[in-house]
């Protein structure tokens, strides 16, 4: 293994010391719990966005935040979630008044965390699960969908509208609204290696990808072999767009996403066929995100996410942010 | 004669050793079908509650069970966190103020621990998950006979016989259950690591 670290055991408070010293305008760290929290917080009277997770996905979810974004992020270990500590100092954090909403991945060890800190909290808190990802069948023998790429869109979108002074119960409402609306799946073609496992946490021949593949190292739906750039767009669009399903006439944003090794060169040359088999379809593209927002450590490849939206969701998309790894309008 | 909070701290001990020296095998288990975290998470958990164990020496079996339960809910993270954190917290209840530890109270910690796990990760027999190591063991502890290391003994034997039936098993809960049939023939990490922690408490228990 070879890494930009000194020690798998700190990798993570490593990254948050290089974190503050970088964003000390926006954001605040704290160490004991781990929480990233926006600088000016808590602001008087605003719902309190929180979010958090596993660390290895950078940026997310400390890169988002910020005003227009995210009120704190709770970052646990590579690939682990954090604890329910972390969650209850972070809503006191940024709790300025008008309850917090948790915003979390569905992932197991996500959901009983976040669960728990909830019941823990003193503060009002609504908690929403985003679950994305079409890749795995949402059944009653499995933990259904992982939340993937539309975590960034949510984000996003409510922490917009929270910076407008929604209600604890709009931004509630909102949430739910986009979690219905929107929908990825992901494509793999290297595996990442977590800093204290050491080795790959797959494998994967030469001219073998990994269909439908989480952002954990994990295995995904199927191998398959490693196509054209087109295949390999067609194969995460089709099953997004029957899913929903998006149909003709609908706007949307196309979120193509950055597994953490990949370069923008395929990024943008991904995106551009995402485009054209969506304007064949008579489907809208109204906004769109290309780059690297919810990775794998250095995995590489890629996730398409479509948001469907609605003339609220724009505005609220277009509204100023200003955080880490996004900002437009300021 | 039951176990003295000493008693229950030298198991608490034992049970951190085998965590320890078996971190890369849960490591392995869960890189399998999961994602590679269980071995290091209850490393870091059970490291934790070490440290703690030292500054704060609990003074009754009850308090003991409750250091554990508060420093893996706070340590941990994953699902193992909480789940772990649930199962002391109910086996402290359990136990009560209770100076010393009797076979009957032991069981009854060990059913309460079940029923908590039940509650937390809405798991049954079968889904491939620590519950199907826990399970059996509860049985076979209530009907155990003779000590409290007998009882425990008995426990971790059918943890251990529970933990290999998960390997045919199909997941149904928690991340393996995204690999459907993939996480066919392969030990479920969690309930692995009940069977080796079960085990820790037997062996501490025979030497008290």
């Amino acid at each position: 293994m070879k890494k930009i670290i000194n020690d798998p055991e700190t990798v993570v408070q490593d990254a948050l010391r290089g974190m503050q010293a970088a964003h000390s305008d926006l954001l605040t760290v704290h160490y004991d719990p781990a929480v990233v929290v926006r600088a000016d917080a808590p602001v008087r009277g605003k719902v309190a966005i929180i979010s958090g997770g596993g660390s290895g996905h950078e940026p997310l979810h400390g890169g988002f935040v910020g005003r227009g974004m995210l009120d704190a992020a709770c970052p646990g270990p590579v690939f682990t979630s954090p604890t329910s500590d972390q969650v209850v100092d972070a809503v006191s954090r940024t709790d300025g008044g008008a309850g917090a909403l948790l915003i979390v991945k569905n992932y197991t060890g996500d959901v009983l965390n976040f669960e728990m800190a909830a019941e823990l909290a003193e503060s009002e808190v609504r908690s929403v699960v985003i679950d994305d990802d079409v890749a795995v069948k949402d059944s009653l023998y499995t933990a259904g969908r992982r939340g993937v790429g539309g975590t960034v869109l949510l984000e996003k979108i409510v922490g917009a509208a929270a910076e407008r002074g929604a209600d604890l119960a709009a931004c509630e409402a909102l949430s739910l609204r986009v979690i219905a609306s929107v929908r990825s799946m992901g494509l793999a073609l290297t595996a990442c290696t977590v800093p204290h496992v050491g080795s790959p946490s797959f494998e994967l021949a030469d001219d073998e990808m990994e269909l439908g593949v989480g952002i954990h190292g994990e295995p995904g739906r199927q191998k398959v072999h490693a196509g054209t750039a087109a295949e390999m767009v067609s194969a995460l669009l089709e099953p997004i767009l029957e899913d929903l399903p998006f149909a003709s006439g609908d706007r949307v944003l196309l979120f193509t996403n950055g597994m953490g090794g990949t370069p923008l060169l395929e990024l943008y040359l991904a995106h551009g066929i995402a485009e054209q088999l969506l304007a064949d379809r008579g489907i809208t593209v109204e906004r769109r995100l290309v780059g690297p927002y919810i990775t794998s450590l250095e995995m590489q490849g890629m996730s398409l996410t479509l948001l469907r939206l609605d003339d609220e969701m724009v505005e609220l998309w277009d509204a100023p942010v200003h955080t880490p790894a996004l900002r437009w309008g300021v | 004669m039951g176990c003295t909070a000493a008693d229950v701290v030298a198991a608490v001990r034992a049970a951190a050793a085998v965590v320890q020296d078996h971190r890369d095998e849960l490591v392995r288990l869960d890189q399998a079908i999961g994602d590679a975290d269980h071995g290091e998470n209850m490393k870091r958990g059970f490291t934790a509650v070490l440290s703690r164990l030292d500054t704060e020496p609990p003074d009754t079996p009850g308090k003991v069970l409750k250091l554990v339960a508060t420093t893996l809910i706070s340590t941990v993270g994953g699902a193992a966190g909480p789940l772990y954190g649930t199962a002391f917290l109910r086996a402290s209840a359990a136990v009560g103020d209770a100076a010393e530890l009797d076979r009957d109270t032991v069981a009854r910690a060990l059913q309460a621990a079940l029923e908590g796990v039940f509650a937390r990760g809405k798991a049954v027999v079968g889904d491939k998950t620590m519950v199907d190591a826990l399970t059996p063991a509860v049985t076979a502890a209530a009907s155990a006979e003779g000590t409290v290391a007998a009882t425990l003994s008995a426990a971790a034997d059918a943890a251990e016989e529970g933990a290999s039936s998960t390997v045919p098993m199909v997941a149904r809960k928690g991340r393996a259950s995204y690999l459907g049939e993939r996480s066919a023939g392969h030990m479920d990490p969690g309930a692995r690591s009940t069977a080796l922690l079960l085990r820790a408490f037997a062996d501490a228990a025979a030497k008290a």
